[in-house]
């Protein structure tokens, strides 16, 4: 059905979108910034190429037990940095993440060094990074929708308020850290198996950046729209490949004006629902004001 | 040894101080880390490079290109990006992503136009003077002094002076500042020349002591350390910050391990701010009901 080229780009849209809804958890639902989740990735990632290599661990017990250590490491940075507010929780993170890439570069003798980690076996194909995907938006969005979500939803909004009706802001914060790590150790893992062959320098800052305005411009507080924003530059410079050099220049200018002229982001506030899009296409033949008024009070 | 180490730090602190104090006066004004601050820098870098090597212009002239250069871009991303932004009534992260844009942009830009190889400023020769038993190098010298002289005329700027009166007003509350009359846009624009102008000034002095190359802006990011250091916001707390950096940085790697400077630099980060959570100097800000 696919050739290899467009697999591969498949795998890579399902690691980003297993990255980014995570990030979507941390930053658009609880309004934490992290600059560290490229670390995360990092940890996952070289966790279980580890165990498959070293150990011969089966893919998904290797894959649980690196998601679960990236989130182990998250609960223990968590503990230490989310008490500090704003950019000064975000510099602890973005220390971590370029700490966590320094330290592989010099443990020589378990992650290769800068040399890199090579013969991972080729564990990711197409249909298993689907599954994870679809996987990981379904437990996402029961997160997001349950009592614990909603905790973290008024976190974002106001934490003082959260705080006054004793809702216990730390441990939210922490459990929405814990998630995005996670998610992050999940897709780091899936990325070692079907590159087979990894360095600390692929998750560098600029990649917790990109996971960062993926976030944003597919809309804060919206799974759906991080998964379009996910697409959006996963595919995008797939298509303008033939551009080269000038592919990250039109990137670049592409996020400040996504963010100029949609400062709500894609997706905004708004879940995708297929019921919105019909009627939008309904209104699309009358086309009158009234309609857009009623659009406008729903 | 010591005395070399200590020259060398301070030379590369000064050079951060030249940064931090950017990312400080900015964020003491919008609340919000201007990303693009350190490509801002790298392309001061280059504006001298035009001036010197395509332009066969004497250094001089160079300097006072790289300055005008960056004070330029930061101003137009003042007015382009960021003004558009807060008019918009956006949280402050969207000023924090649209800088990350830029950054890609420059960084990008510059790498078409230039290519991404390395340059050098032509005709700087590298000599050191002997002070007592040391040798210490005379670019790391002047870049020190020079350093030292802008700071203090910035510090002189925002604490004795009419533009620093209304500076420190709009960062105190830019609403009421605004009801006094003050013209706040105007003021943050002319801080964003400010900052710019400076972090050209660093652009050149890095230039100098390294190369230039597209990437070079990713100095910027120390330079927000240190800002973080001292506090948030607080400029004397941005040259502390920056000045101590360059000598954990310059001991780390002298003593320890230069390939374990950073993860050292980071490792104290985090601990300073455990301990005091909002930097040396910064002003704890409390959550309003």
């Amino acid at each position: 059905m696919f050739n290899a080229y467009q697999e591969g780009v498949i795998i890579l849209l399902c690691v980003n979108i297993i990255a980014v809804l995570g990030m979507s958890v941390l930053t658009g639902f609880t309004r934490l910034f992290s600059f560290g989740n490229a670390g995360f990735m990092s940890i996952g990632a070289y966790c279980a190429s580890i165990l498959t290599v070293e150990l011969k661990l089966p893919f998904i017990p290797a894959i649980l037990v690196a998601s679960a250590f990236a989130g182990l490491v998250a609960y223990l940075l968590g503990s230490l940095t989310l008490r500090l507010k704003g950019d000064y929780f975000l510099i602890t993170c973005l220390g971590f993440g370029e700490g966590v890439r320094v330290l592989f570069n010099y443990t020589q003798d378990l992650t290769g060094g800068a040399g890199g980690y090579p013969g991972i076996p080729n564990y990711t194909s197409m249909p298993f990074a689907v599954v994870c995907a679809i996987l990981a938006f379904f437990i996402a969005w029961r997160f997001i929708h349950s009592k614990y979500g909603r905790n973290l939803t008024s976190i974002r909004e106001n934490e003082l308020a959260a705080e006054a009706v004793g809702i216990n802001v730390i441990r939210f914060k922490k459990m929405s850290f814990v998630f995005s790590a996670v998610y992050a150790g999940w897709a780091g893992a899936l990325y070692a198996h079907y590159l087979m062959y990894i360095t600390p320098a692929m998750f560098n800052l600029n990649k917790s950046c990109e996971l960062i305005t993926t976030t944003v411009i597919g809309g804060l507080g919206s799974l759906t729209g991080s998964v379009m924003g996910a697409a959006l530059v996963t595919l995008l410079p797939e298509i303008f490949r033939f551009l080269s050099g000038y592919r990250m220049l039109i990137y670049g200018i592409a996020v400040v004006l996504i963010i100029l002229l949609k400062p709500d982001g894609l997706y905004g506030y708004r879940e995708f629902s297929i019921t919105r899009v019909i009627r939008w296409f309904k209104n699309l033949g009358k086309g009158s004001k009234k309609n857009k008024k009623e659009e406008v009070a729903q | 040894m010591l005395l070399q180490q200590i020259v060398t730090g301070l030379s590369v602190g000064g050079i951060y101080a030249l940064l931090a104090t950017g990312y400080s006066l900015i964020y003491s004004l919008l609340d919000f880390s201007n990303w693009a601050h350190g490509e801002v820098a790298m392309i001061g870098a280059y504006c001298a490079f035009i001036v010197v090597g395509t332009l066969q212009l004497p250094f001089g002239l160079a300097i006072v290109g790289g300055i005008v250069g960056a004070a330029v871009i930061s101003y137009l991303n003042e007015r382009v990006a960021y003004r558009r932004i807060r008019h918009n009534r956006s949280p402050n992260m969207f000023l924090m992503i649209a800088a990350m844009g830029l950054s890609t942009v420059y960084q990008n830009a510059a790498g078409l136009i230039f290519g991404s190889k390395f340059v050098t400023y032509p005709g700087i020769q590298v000599s050191s003077v002997q002070l007592g038993s040391v040798y210490v190098g005379v670019l790391d010298l002047i870049s020190l002094i020079c350093t030292a002289i802008i700071l203090v005329i910035l510090v002189y700027l925002i604490n004795k002076t009419r533009f620093g009166l209304n500076v420190r007003a709009i960062a105190s509350n830019s609403y009421t500042a605004n009801l006094l009359g003050i013209k706040v846009d105007q003021c943050i624009a002319l801080v964003f020349l400010l900052a710019g102008a400076l972090a050209g000034a660093a652009g050149v002095m890095l230039g100098l002591k390294y190369n230039v190359y597209p990437t070079m802006g990713n100095i910027g990011l120390k330079a927000f350390i240190a800002s973080v250091i001292g506090g948030l916001g607080s400029v004397p707390g941005a040259i502390v910050g920056a000045v101590l950096l360059g000598l954990i940085e310059t001991f780390a790697s002298g003593y320890i391990n230069s390939g374990l400077r950073d993860l050292i630099s980071f490792t104290l980060l985090i601990v300073l701010l455990l301990v005091r959570p909002t930097g040396l100097f910064g002003v704890d800000v409390q959550d309003k009901a």
